[in-house]
């Protein structure tokens, strides 16, 4: 007989369906952290040191081999240079195999020759040194026939330059170059503008899409779709297209402004303070208004209905329903868009990139990313950047998960 | 202000405003020529027309018919809602005076409808407003999204003299026949284009396939199975869905650029799918839960194995969810932009994005650009209108990326 008593502790089974379903999360587990946790764990590591562009290719020895002279002058000759102008490099050794039928002649320090293996140490070689070996040799035959052959065997050198990614040496540099000066509060507040007056005004405009198709007609699906084209358009496509629509020169927006008699210069909507700034605003609220549209309306229409009829039936007019019935439903799906979305602008780099390049007082915390990693080509600077974007995302998504643990189905 | 007389001419007044400036909006674009809403007038002649509307109730067609046909007439004169260019021909102004007339009169009529002359109740008042701002909204959402998708679309196929001319002309000229697509046919021809259109595809096709081969299992997992961490894995996942790309993109360019990733189709398809991963696992992990365990524990007592219950029965069963993360990953991967742009720099590698993004310098005529745009924008648009109810649910159950 079996006992009625529940087991307790982790049986046979349940080990064996958690070992299966870490087996199962096995790969996603795997690929996430080498593409996502590794190099979230390497920005912090990077925005410790002064690294720019220029040391991805670290400073190595370069040799080139040839064979030169003719007759009694035949030499085989090494030319070693260092590739960086300033760094050195430390135990640098070059070692090479001269082929059958080259005899060699004397062989001057640093080199010395073992039967047919070279090897010569040069110890370090500072930025910018040049060294030349020339070893002469006999050849039994056509020397042309041999200059193919000793030059086809590659030399190798060995050294290495100090590699600022990897060295222990750490410093506050980036972090004092990225707070100093004006110009951060200035990126931060033109963060805060974007991210704020995007997010809410997509809310407020998906809500008005919602409210407008919240209702069965002929061709709804139609227009359902046809109001989501910003949102699945490529970011490259629209942001074009509004560049080309609002150009000063060719572009019709000004064309028709002048027309109406609104303005009578051309304006300049993606090159001016603080219009651009505005104007990029303005473009994230129209590429995401589909979104927050679609939520709201899929909640919209799991609203019980009988509510609304008992309602009918106690004479609230349009509006009472509208604030008291429909906002107190929806206010936990607009809580928690409100959230995400504010995340998501927080961390938009495309649109303001492509639109503007940041110019113009449009710079956002993610665009200066990019801008001082590659046009001020230091990555150093442009990692603290990244890490400061990711201490505000941390201190989000805190707040993020009280929310939404309250809003099942997000 | 809930009396017939003061609602509906400010109702009707704000009315005339918004149609004088549609159909001027649309005449201009459409002709190229010069028309301009005016709003001081606009304002009165709605007035009047509101008052008129609610004076005469719809048994009394004519005089609402009469003033709607004077409020068209009077933009012939220069004292209408819309003042018509000189040089406008007379077929252009004769649609503008027709459009204004025919449009007040059945869109007022519909917003003023059965509104009495004085006291109003809150509902008849209310409905009206409603019924205002439904119509404005309409035409407030079709226009910003219909205009800069023709605009994509007109200026692919037009000059850049004829477009420097005259910027308000958004006719196209269709008697050039096949010349019209010229910008196309050099696109493909001299700036490699079937080639992107080749490799954005296949890249955005095996991108799908990785992301469902690793997320399919994991989803399962984290949807049927109990084990420790379970809650915490889930959170992690929405987590990391956070993070924001730029972030990421500079590591991964340092350690592509060191291993000579960089610059080859290769990285990018190991790239695009770790992004799309936390997505479909999340998207496919919720599906998974709705799904009853009842069919699945009777394909395990009738002793099919764990993945063959997978494959067997799960997987019949969540299509349309399959559908819906494949249709939204693709869409992910196919309008992908910046990691294309950071790690491609050989033009024979380039994805369609990286290679539109290529079109955008002085030396190329704009009209190359938005044909690059509009050759992005098509497979992705003709994919979601085909299969919108798929793509409209892998959005809601996607979550807010973008």
């Amino acid at each position: 007989m079996t006992s009625a008593t529940p087991p307790t502790g982790t049986g046979a089974l349940a080990k064996r369906e958690a070992r299966l379903a870490w087996t199962l999360l096995a790969p996603t587990v795997i690929s996430v952290s080498l593409v996502v946790i590794l190099p979230l764990l390497a920005i912090f590591w990077i925005s410790f040191k002064p690294f720019t562009l220029s040391d991805l290719r670290p400073p190595a020895p370069v040799v080139r081999e040839s064979l030169r002279g003719s007759g009694d002058d035949l030499r085989i000759e090494y030319r070693l240079r260092n590739s960086s102008q300033e760094i050195a490099i430390d135990g640098v050794t070059l070692s090479d195999v001269l082929p059958d039928g080259v005899v060699a002649g004397d062989v001057a320090a640093p080199c010395v020759l073992d039967g047919q293996d070279l090897f010569c140490d040069f110890g370090t070689l500072e930025g910018g040194q040049r060294e030349r070996i020339r070893i002469p040799v006999d050849v039994d035959g056509d020397p042309d026939a041999f200059e193919d052959v000793v030059e086809a065997s590659e030399p190798r050198v060995t050294g290495s330059g100090p590699n600022v990614l990897t060295n222990f040496e750490f410093s506050l540099d980036n972090y004092a170059r990225v707070f100093d000066g004006a110009e951060f509060w200035g990126v931060l507040w033109v963060t805060l503008f974007y991210t704020v007056f995007g997010t809410i005004g997509a809310l407020v405009m998906g809500l008005f899409a919602a409210l407008l198709l919240n209702k069965s007609f002929k061709g709804q699906g139609f227009i359902r779709g046809l109001y989501l084209f910003p949102y699945v358009a490529p970011v490259i496509a629209v942001a074009f297209t509004w560049v080309t629509l609002f150009d000063p020169f060719s572009g019709s927006a000004n064309a028709l402004l002048i027309q109406m008699g609104l303005t009578s210069a051309p304006i300049n909507f993606f090159g001016e303070r603080p219009l651009a700034l505005i104007m990029v605003t303005v473009f994230e609220i129209w590429r995401y208004f589909p979104l927050s549209f679609l939520f709201i309306l899929a909640r919209m229409q799991s609203i019980d209905s009988s509510m609304y009829e008992a309602a009918d039936m106690d004479g609230a007019s349009p509006f009472q329903k509208f604030w008291l019935l429909s906002i107190p439903q929806l206010l936990g799906i607009l809580s928690v868009l409100f959230l995400l979305r504010f995340i998501w602008t927080f961390n938009k780099f495309d649109d303001i990139f492509l639109l503007t390049g940041g110019n113009a007082g449009t710079r956002t915390l993610t665009v200066n990313v990019y801008e001082q990693a590659f046009a001020i080509s230091n990555i150093g600077a442009g990692a603290a950047v990244a890490v400061v974007i990711l201490l505000c995302l941390i201190a989000f998504s805190f707040v993020f998960f009280r929310f939404i643990s309250r809003e099942e189905g997000l | 202000m809930r009396k017939g007389f003061i609602t509906s001419p400010v109702l009707g007044a704000l009315w005339l405003v918004i149609i004088a400036s549609t159909v001027a909006v649309t005449m201009s674009f459409a002709t190229g020529a010069a028309f301009r809403p005016q709003v001081g007038l606009s304002l009165i002649w709605g007035a009047v027309a509101g008052l008129t509307y609610v004076a005469f109730p719809a048994r009394h067609a004519p005089a609402r018919l009469a003033i709607s046909v004077l409020l068209g007439l009077s933009c012939l004169s220069g004292l209408g809602p819309v003042l018509i260019g000189l040089d406008t021909t007379l077929q252009a102004s004769l649609i503008t005076v027709i459009a204004v007339a025919v449009v007040m009169h059945l869109s007022l009529a519909e917003i003023l409808k059965e509104l009495p002359f004085t006291e109003l109740t809150r509902h008849e008042f209310e409905e009206a407003v409603i019924r205002f701002c439904t119509g404005f909204g309409y035409i407030f959402f079709t226009a910003i999204v219909v205009i800069p998708f023709y605009v994509m679309v007109m200026t692919s196929l037009k000059s850049q003299q004829a477009l420097l001319q005259n910027p308000l002309d958004f006719s196209v000229d269709l008697s050039q026949g096949t010349a019209l697509l010229r910008s196309y046919t050099e696109l493909f021809r001299d700036f490699n284009f079937g080639t992107y259109l080749w490799t954005s595809f296949y890249v955005s096709v095996l991108t799908v396939f990785i992301t469902l081969l690793f997320s399919v299992p994991g989803a399962y997992a984290v949807a049927r199975f109990r084990f420790k961490g379970q809650k915490a894995f889930s959170r992690s996942i929405l987590l990391i869905y956070m993070v924001p790309m730029i972030v990421l993109a500079l590591p991964i360019y340092i350690a592509f650029s060191l291993t000579g990733l960089r610059n080859s189709i290769l990285g990018i398809v190991m790239i695009y799918p770790v992004t799309t991963i936390p997505v479909a696992l999340y998207m496919l992990q919720g599906y998974f839960r709705g799904l009853p365990t009842e069919v699945e524990e009777a394909g395990l007592m009738d002793g099919l194995s764990r993945l063959a219950v997978i494959w067997k029965i799960t997987l019949p069963l969540s299509l349309p969810a399959l559908a819906s993360v494949s249709l939204y990953v693709f869409m992910i991967a196919w309008n992908e932009f910046l990691l294309a742009f950071m790690l491609l720099d050989d033009p024979s590698k380039f994805t369609l994005t990286r290679g539109v993004t290529m079109l955008n310098s002085s030396e190329i005529p704009r009209q190359h650009l938005m044909a690059g745009a509009v050759i992005a924008t098509l497979p992705i648009m003709a994919l979601f209108l085909g299969l919108e109810r798929f793509m409209t649910k892998g959005l809601t159950a996607g979550s807010v990326k973008g």
